[in-house]
């Protein structure tokens, strides 16, 4: 049912971090797992087994430095586990769908909180903002309610975050609805009826302005999309993914960044990857000279392969690149295409199979027959 | 037909249950085909990663041929069917980064059709000498 988190003084955050507070003294739940700001005033995950400590909590940062779909992992991948409450971004809420496809967390005793999201910064641009006259949260939720929304002036919302259509909580456990919402009577919720019983919650009506605020919003970010579709497109074919990827220093920063790369026996960082010092030499007489580090395009080529099919734009990969490489536009343009042939969304349902580790008989049915 | 002198360097990888044990049939058979082709055996076209048909490509092979038992007879039951899904995978996306997906081939040949396998490697031989050889050969810097 939808219902609304009081609010008081017109101080959102403060509503926010009492609702929470409330999931811990009903005793929903054992912990929750929400962006906190730290001492020193960065913005990271932490399980907040305290209520108190939630004054602390600050899911309405727009600053997103790591998907926190990764964090959930380690704290509910295997019993025994608490019984946790994650407030994720539509992107991290996405990821974690595909991790627990790829068996890396787990939805058992989770309740998950996915919050509408206006878009983000990067970790530099947040601590820029703070240290030079702040952060203006209010034009931001101003932004949510009309539909109209802009990054702050002097700054731009993360690259990803710019072409990201999927920006609504659509999905979840608890919805908290800012779009299109007149926060006056309250903060917007969706959430199963017993749970909202828990929590003294009562219905509240839909105040109509949402799906207005979200088109609007979904309408520019699909243009801008599709122009960097469109201009990856061309790049792609013209100077092919080694003309992109040719400034890469193959930090791995991309693939740690990843939610979605999980492998602890990365292929690439195992012995497999690990030639004969000979080798080198037969493939620098053969082509004359020899990129080093070895495999650079197979890396990228193989990221691709292995994991687009299940990429999620949230585009941690591209802030994480020294070398400034577009790497999730790469992911998202060859990712949408990808995607479309086998019919696959990433992070819309854990009901839907990986499309490569499941099959149908009667598909592709002239593949491999050629004559 | 066109004779350019070119011989395309072909790395096969078939499974060893249907397609392997007919190149060895047409071995046995004395059934010719072109010696441009290198074969790796492996179990199952199920265990082909893409990163290995990638390897080939991006350092001296000129085509990729993975071949596996008819849909319905693979011998762990489902490997040639995901096996079909990652190959398309991998040839969209070696087209979307600009790559040619046509060198990459993938052919259901079973045990007995030694005949299919022949002709499948003069094909693939005649289609990759037409094409001319893998320009990623010589590009260094990928
Ligand atoms: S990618 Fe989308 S959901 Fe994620 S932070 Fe950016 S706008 Fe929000
Ligand atoms: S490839 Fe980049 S955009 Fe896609 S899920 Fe991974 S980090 Fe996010
Ligand atoms: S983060 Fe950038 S430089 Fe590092 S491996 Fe990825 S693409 Fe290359
Ligand atoms: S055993 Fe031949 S394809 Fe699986």
């Amino acid at each position: 049912m939808r219902a609304r988190i009081p609010v008081e003084n017109q101080d959102m955050l403060a509503a926010l971090r009492g609702f929470l507070q409330r999931l811990l003294e009903t005793e929903v739940v054992e912990a929750v797992l929400v962006p906190m700001e730290t001492p020193s005033g960065a913005v990271t995950p932490a399980l907040v087994a305290d209520p108190a400590l939630l004054d602390a909590a600050d899911p309405l940062a727009p600053v997103l430095g790591l998907n926190a779909a990764r964090a959930v992992g380690p704290v509910t991948i295997r019993e025994p586990r608490g019984r946790i409450a994650a407030v994720l971004r539509p992107c991290e809420y996405r990821a974690l769908i595909e991790l627990v496809k790829l068996q890396q967390t787990s939805l058992e005793d989770l309740v998950t909180v996915v919050v509408d999201c206006p878009g983000t910064y990067t970790v530099p641009d947040y601590q820029k903002m703070r240290a030079n006259g702040g952060v203006d949260r209010s034009a931001l939720l101003a932004g949510m309610r009309t539909g109209d929304l802009a990054s702050q002036a002097g700054y731009a919302f993360r690259d990803a975050c710019q072409i990201c259509e999927n920006f609504a909580a659509v999905a979840g456990d608890v919805r908290i609805e800012f779009f299109g919402a007149d926060l006056s009577e309250g903060i917007p919720v969706v959430l199963a009826d017993e749970l909202a019983g828990r929590l003294g919650l009562e219905a509240a009506p839909e105040d109509g302005r949402r799906a207005e605020a979200v088109d609007r919003i979904t309408r520019s970010r699909i243009q801008a999309r599709d122009a960097v579709f469109a201009e990856m497109r061309g790049r792609l074919e013209k100077e092919g993914v080694e003309g992109v990827f040719a400034a890469c220093v193959r930090c791995h920063n991309c693939m740690t960044a990843c939610p979605i790369c999980y492998c602890k026996t990365c292929l690439f960082k195992s012995p497999v990857m690990e030639h004969e010092p000979i080798q080198y030499m037969a493939w620098a007489r053969r082509k004359g000279a020899y990129r080093l580090p070895a495999d650079t395009m197979l890396f990228h080529l193989t990221r691709l392969n292995h994991m687009v099919l299940s990429c999620i734009g949230c585009g941690l990969c591209t802030d994480a690149c020294p070398a400034d490489l577009p790497v999730g536009r790469v992911f998202r343009t060859v990712g949408q295409q990808l995607q479309a042939v086998f019919e696959y969304v990433p992070g819309r349902s854990v009901e839907e199979p990986l499309p490569l580790i499941t099959f149908r008989e009667d598909e592709w049915l002239e593949m491999g027959e050629e004559r | 037909m066109s004779d350019n002198g070119f011989e395309p360097k072909i790395v096969a990888f078939l499974c060893n249950w249907c397609t392997y044990t007919g190149a060895d049939l047409a071995g046995t058979s004395r059934i010719q085909y072109p010696p441009n082709v290198r074969i790796i055996r492996l179990m199952c076209t199920g265990s082909v990663d893409p990163t290995y048909v990638l390897k080939a490509l991006l350092d001296g092979a000129d085509g990729v041929l993975v071949g596996g038992c008819h849909p319905g007879d693979c011998h762990y039951q489902s490997g040639n069917y995901k096996a079909r899904r990652r190959i398309i995978a991998l040839k969209e996306i070696l087209k979307q980064a600009g790559l040619e997906e046509d060198r990459v081939w993938l052919r259901w040949i079973s045990a007995s059709e030694g005949q299919r396998f022949a002709d499948t490697v003069s094909q693939m031989t005649q289609y990759l000498k037409e094409k001319g050889p893998n320009p990623m050969k010589k590009e260094w810097a990928v």
